[in-house]
């Protein structure tokens, strides 16, 4: 059992103060869900010890869940390599993420209602990365869906808060529509939605092809691709992003936990667990391949133009998950959970960072109202340069490795998407160091460009928010070189076990090793160059970014405006919705079948029942009279037939 | 226990109740206290008398159980004959569930004539059982027709404004379809000699007949379904019936025309269900679409709660006559589910109108300030509604679309549309009416839900949850009538080695 705790101590939390939160009151809230969330931690890290370290890999099933002839789900608990360092990461991250609320939220009026949502988030979350089906995958699929749009919406009073979680909520519907159909099609191919059965049962289904929608259709490339749509969806790849930038509405703990640590990573997490169906499936890799690589340079591109300073990450979480995508679509899924991993620490630190800027500007998000802070917040400051270095993979920070091996990955596959990938990989790298240090300078050098009052209340985060933030920082500094040997290094085959699986010749992992000593310079080198304009941009000739906005107004403008997506789904899919729904209501509804129908008929019947007399005694009347005629009937149709 | 005639009992325990009521003097407001008291027991004395149904009820046995047999007209071989098998079970379960619900949620709300109101609602419960545990056509017949005139009555005499529209509309429609159905049961006998269900149900009609029967059959339950375009007298009856009206409706009455498909058309007309499947599937996925998208447009909750009910039903006829096992049990599920799930719904809007007396979506906003209990509740019945993982609405939904896919990979990808349709509207109204500011002057002093309120929906709460996350206590019993149903379905696909004429005993 306790290897299952840590996935259900959350909801037990999660269920006491959401409950008793008016009975135990804030701190009591505080306190029972850190303190299952500190134990989740603890049996966390534990679950990773034994189960990814030691290779005790198990499945503990709890119960059955839903049992319709060969449709059979249980409700359990997977653990291998896989899942147990998924485990480890979101207790830990979870757990960091609850402490730091405590003090951001503190002046809240409603804490325990938002300890409850994100202790209730965790638990989804836990039961999506240790599910043993299809089906259980995305019950926390769904309820992570759920927890986010609670807590996108927490702020319920603000219309772009409702507004942002509802479209969160509908976008990963347009997703999950894609995830559902493969699990139909998985259940159809394969009578079960277990992973064993079915990644037992995969390499005999090369080469078959299914109906699907009334053409023919290769069968595990059509069932990959179906899933990855809720992949996209989950994790903001480009055509379903729309959501995550809008997502950040929400108090800027949930912005760290769950839009840039965990969830958000599912569909990367998916598609590493599916890597038995994926290996099979190269025309499905490539679109995953292809997919990654477009989101990568695409949100890297409109991170350089945003001034709210949460947008700009999550801009930058988006083009990261671009990343493990292009990495997972070349095969190299160790390389995809690597920076997964490494990308949950310092993407949290740096949410985490800016929540603490955030707290620090009263409330300002708005990067051209800052400036001038480094020296007031000095703590954060530095924990900020921490996350950059990361995320802009300057060695020896954690982004530099995992960043590393996904590009070399990407050179090494040898293919037409491999190569697209790593070029538009490389480039964005250079983008995201670029785009990084604009934060960092805008946020917190130059004149400063809040009022005197703001600038007044400047002040250090408290202990409570700034102690998970070291715990992050040091995630964020040592995790790259004490994962690399075991997630991509020497001994990455005994460490992830039959959990991963790649085809021989598919070992991109291995060769990425072996790459000309270009390639393995080129990401540090676009981070120096990135870093340098920015540093040119915005410290030597602050004027200059102006004068380039002037100059390539149209292009500033399609970037500032995120390719104008939300504008064209708007014209495209919101308002005809909207409209044809009007239509058919009054015109479909109301003119056609009542005119036609019952109106038309009513229309003279009533006036033959006003003349009958009172309308309402003439309608039971009338029932009567028609139930003695269908008595009447009855019973001469017995009699013909006793007569004959 | 099981020697009892439990089915007997369940049915007509609350026409006791109803006699008693009757029989109540004094003065009004005792009249009328009396009268809620009785209805109030009666209903739970029924709903537990009904229990051992479900407690004794063999998983392993297809036949019909507790079963009731005692001539009743010998001369034309009609028999008053009762008993449930896997499928209907739960149907009577759910009957007699949601009658003490309504009559705890009419409390307060009905306020003149109580007495005619509540044996109104005595007399309904003994139709509705009666309907899902006949086993003689003329007596599933009787009762399924008599469910209307209480229904009627209660949408006619207790409903809003506009009653008499919607309760004609109801009248017309459900009419024209029922006597069809006589029709349809006459021509039946007149070729078999029997009205006895279960006799019927291993008979085997000509196929040209079959045809004419199941549309005959399909008129009176397509109506009640209610499938797409025979469904606009449901917005209407729904906006005008009182809150319990609403309940009953939806939680019970559209269930009987889905199980009318169930237990007459598909083990009675098997091949003319085949032919017409096409149709029915067309049908349904234009409900599913078509309704999902007028409820987007909707601004009075009641209404969109109700086109919400049409696309729902519309995947439990996509599950039914995609005849699998998986797609039957969910279709059985999603009728469960739906009767819980939308009847909370409607209590949920009947929480609110019993407090401004509106039901205009723009009326209300920002209640999460006032009424955090009933934001709670009603989010977990939206989640159901939207078919959250979890909750009751997602195993029906899930299994009728995976059954679906094996029969039809289009039907199954239409359908699943509705999936996102239906997060839109739900929410779009959970975000009108509960978030955003509390700017409305009456509604600063609206009072979260009473301790009456909380006793309605509790059970409710649990039974969504419950059939969300370990369904095995629902789904077991269904399991062997469905398979059942579903191998005597194939068998008869399967060409037939002697003539059709075989079946002419």
């Amino acid at each position: 059992m306790l290897h299952a705790a840590p996935v259900f101590l959350p909801l037990l939390g999660a269920i006491i103060a959401g409950f008793f939160g008016r009975l135990i009151g804030d701190r009591g809230s505080q306190l029972v869900t850190c303190g299952c969330m500190v134990l989740a931690a603890i049996t966390g890290a534990y679950v990773f010890y034994d189960v990814a370290l030691m290779g005790h890999t198990r499945t503990v099933e709890i119960a059955s869940w839903i049992v319709s002839g060969s449709f059979d789900v249980t409700w359990s608990v997977r653990l291998d390599a896989l899942s147990a360092t998924m485990i480890g990461m979101i207790s830990l991250v979870a757990c960091m993420i609850h402490i730091y609320s405590c003090g951001y939220m503190a002046h809240d009026a409603s804490i325990p209602r938002f300890m409850a949502y994100l202790s209730l988030f965790t638990f989804f979350m836990l039961m999506l990365v240790s599910a043993d089906n299809f089906v259980q995958l995305f019950f926390g699929w769904e309820g992570v869906g759920l927890a986010s749009y609670l807590l996108i919406g927490f702020w319920y009073h603000k219309p772009s808060a409702n507004a942002a979680a509802i479209k969160a909520f509908i976008v990963n519907r347009v997703g999950d529509f894609g995830f559902a159909l493969g699990i139909f099609a998985v259940f159809m191919v394969y009578d079960s939605v277990g992973f064993d059965a079915v990644f037992a049962a995969t390499p005999g289904k090369v080469g078959t092809t299914i109906n699907f929608l009334g053409w023919n259709f290769d069968t595990l490339t059509t069932i990959c691709l179906l899933l990855f749509i809720g992949a996209m969806g989950k994790s903001a790849q480009l055509g379903l992003h729309t959501w995550l930038p809008d997502a950040m509405e929400g108090p800027t703990p949930v912005s760290a936990l769950i839009h840039a640590a965990t969830m958000v990573t599912a569909g990367v997490f998916m598609v590493c667990r599916l890597s038995p169906m994926f290996e099979y499936a190269p025309t499905a890799l490539a679109v995953v391949t292809v997919v990654g690589a477009s989101t990568a340079i695409f949100a890297a591109t409109v991170g350089l133009t945003q001034y709210d300073i949460k947008r700009v990450i999550a801009y930058s979480t988006c083009s990261q998950l671009g990343y493990m995508f292009f990495a997972a679509g070349v095969s190299a899924y160790s390389a995809a959970m690597f920076h997964l991993i490494t990308h949950a620490f310092f993407k949290a630190l740096l949410f985490l960072g800016a929540g603490s800027v955030i707290h620090a500007m009263s409330d300002e998000q708005d990067m051209r109202k800052m400036g001038g802070i480094w020296k007031l917040i000095p703590v954060t400051y530095a924990l900020m340069w921490i996350g950059n270095l990361a995320l802009a993979g300057v060695p020896p920070f954690a982004g530099f490795f995992s960043k590393d091996i996904m590009l070399e990955a990407a050179y090494a596959a040898h293919s037409g998407v491999g190569m697209y990938a790593f070029v538009m990989g490389t480039f964005a790298a250079l983008l995201t160091a670029f785009y990084s240090w604009r934060l960092l300078f805008l946020t917190f050098h130059g004149a400063p460009r809040a009022d005197h009052h703001t600038m007044e209340h400047v002040h250090e985060s408290p202990q409570i928010m700034l102690a998970p933030l070291y715990v992050l920082a040091i995630g964020a500094v040592i995790a790259g070189f004490a994962l690399n040997g075991l997630f991509v290094g020497d001994g990455r085959a005994s460490f992830w076990g039959n959990a991963i699986f790649v085809l021989p010749d598919h070992d991109t992992v291995e060769h990425a090793h072996h790459v000309p000593l270009w390639v393995k310079l080129a990401p540090t080198v676009a981070a120096v160059l990135g870093i340098s304009g920015a540093y040119l941009a915005y410290i030597v000739s602050p004027e200059m970014p102006g004068r380039m906005i002037e100059a390539f107004r149209g292009i500033w403008l399609f970037l500032y405006n995120k390719w104008y997506f939300d504008e064209l789904y708007d014209f495209l899919f919101v308002r005809p919705a909207f409209w044809l729904g009007r239509g058919l209501w009054k015109g479909g509804d109301g003119a056609v079948i009542d005119g036609l129908g019952p109106d038309g008929i009513a229309a003279t019947t009533i006036a033959a029942a006003r003349r009958a007399g009172r309308l309402q005694t003439g309608y039971v009347y009338h029932y009567a009279f028609a139930m003695l005629i269908g008595v009447v009937i009855l019973a001469s149709f017995y009699l013909y037939r006793m007569g004959r | 226990m099981s020697d009892w005639p439990i089915l007997t009992l369940t049915t007509f325990l609350p026409l006791v109740g109803a006699a008693i009521i009757l029989l109540t003097r004094g003065s009004p407001e005792v009249v009328a206290r009396n009268a809620r008291w009785i209805a109030l027991w009666t209903s739970t004395i029924v709903f537990f008398v009904s229990l051992p149904l479900w407690l004794s009820f063999d998983p392993d046995v297809s036949d019909f159980q507790f079963v009731e047999k005692a001539a009743w007209i010998p001369a034309f071989g009609i028999n008053y004959h009762m008993g449930v098998d896997g499928i209907s079970m739960f149907f009577v379960l759910l009957s007699t569930l949601l009658t003490p619900i309504c009559v705890l949620a009419s409390w307060e709300a009905i306020e003149h004539r109580v007495k005619e109101y509540m044996i109104a609602f005595l007399v309904l419960e003994t139709f509705m059982v009666g309907t899902f545990a006949a086993l003689d056509f003329v007596v599933f017949y009787i009762f399924f027709e008599a469910v209307l005139i209480p229904m009627f009555l209660i949408i006619g005499v207790w409903g809003g404004a506009r009653r008499v529209y919607s309760a004609f509309k109801f009248f017309l429609y459900t009419l024209t379809g029922s006597v069809l159905m006589l029709l349809a049961i006459l021509a039946i006998f007149f070729e078999t000699g029997t009205t006895d269900i279960p006799t019927l149900m291993s008979a085997h009609l000509p196929a040209t007949m079959q045809k004419w029967l199941w549309l005959a059959f399909f008129a009176s339950f397509a109506v009640k379904v209610p499938m797409w375009p025979v469904h606009t007298w449901l917005p209407d009856a729904h906006v005008e019936a009182p809150t319990a009206g609403s309940v009953i409706l939806a939680g019970v009455l559209l269930k009987m025309g889905a199980y009318g498909f169930l237990r007459f058309s598909v083990p009675m007309l098997p091949e003319a269900t085949h032919y017409f499947t096409p149709l029915v599937y067309g049908l349904s996925v234009v409900a599913v679409i078509y309704t999902s998208l007028v409820a987007l447009a909707q601004e009075d909750m009641k209404k969109l709660i109700a086109y919400s009910s049409v696309a729902h039903m519309g995947y439990v006829t996509i599950g039914i006559f995609a005849l699998n096992t998986q797609a039957v049990t969910g279709a059985i599920y999603q009728m469960l589910s739906h009767g819980i799930v939308s009847a909370a719904l409607f209590l949920c809007v009947g929480v609110v109108y019993d407090r401004v007396h509106s039901r205009e979506i723009a009326r209300y906003g920002g209640l999460v300030d006032r009424m955090p209990a009933y934001a709670f509740t009603f989010m977990v019945f939206t989640m159901a509604s939207v078919g959250l993982p979890g909750t009751s609405g997602f195993v029906g939904e899930f299994l009728v679309l995976t059954g679906a896919f094996q029969s039809s990979t289009l039907v199954a990808t239409l359908a699943t549309s509705g999936v996102v349709l239906g997060a839109a509207y739900m929410l779009f109204l959970y975000r009108r009416v509960i978030f955003g500011k509390l700017e409305k002057e009456d509604l600063k002093s609206i009072l979260d839900l009473s301790w009456r309120e909380v006793a309605v929906f509790a059970p409710l709460v649990v039974l969504t949850i419950w059939m969300g996350v370990y369904p095995v206590s629902f789904t077991k019993p269904m399991h062997t009538s469905i398979v059942n149903l579903v191998t005597k379905y194939e068998t008869a696909q399967a060409p037939r080695p002697s003539t059709v004429a075989d079946a002419r005993r």
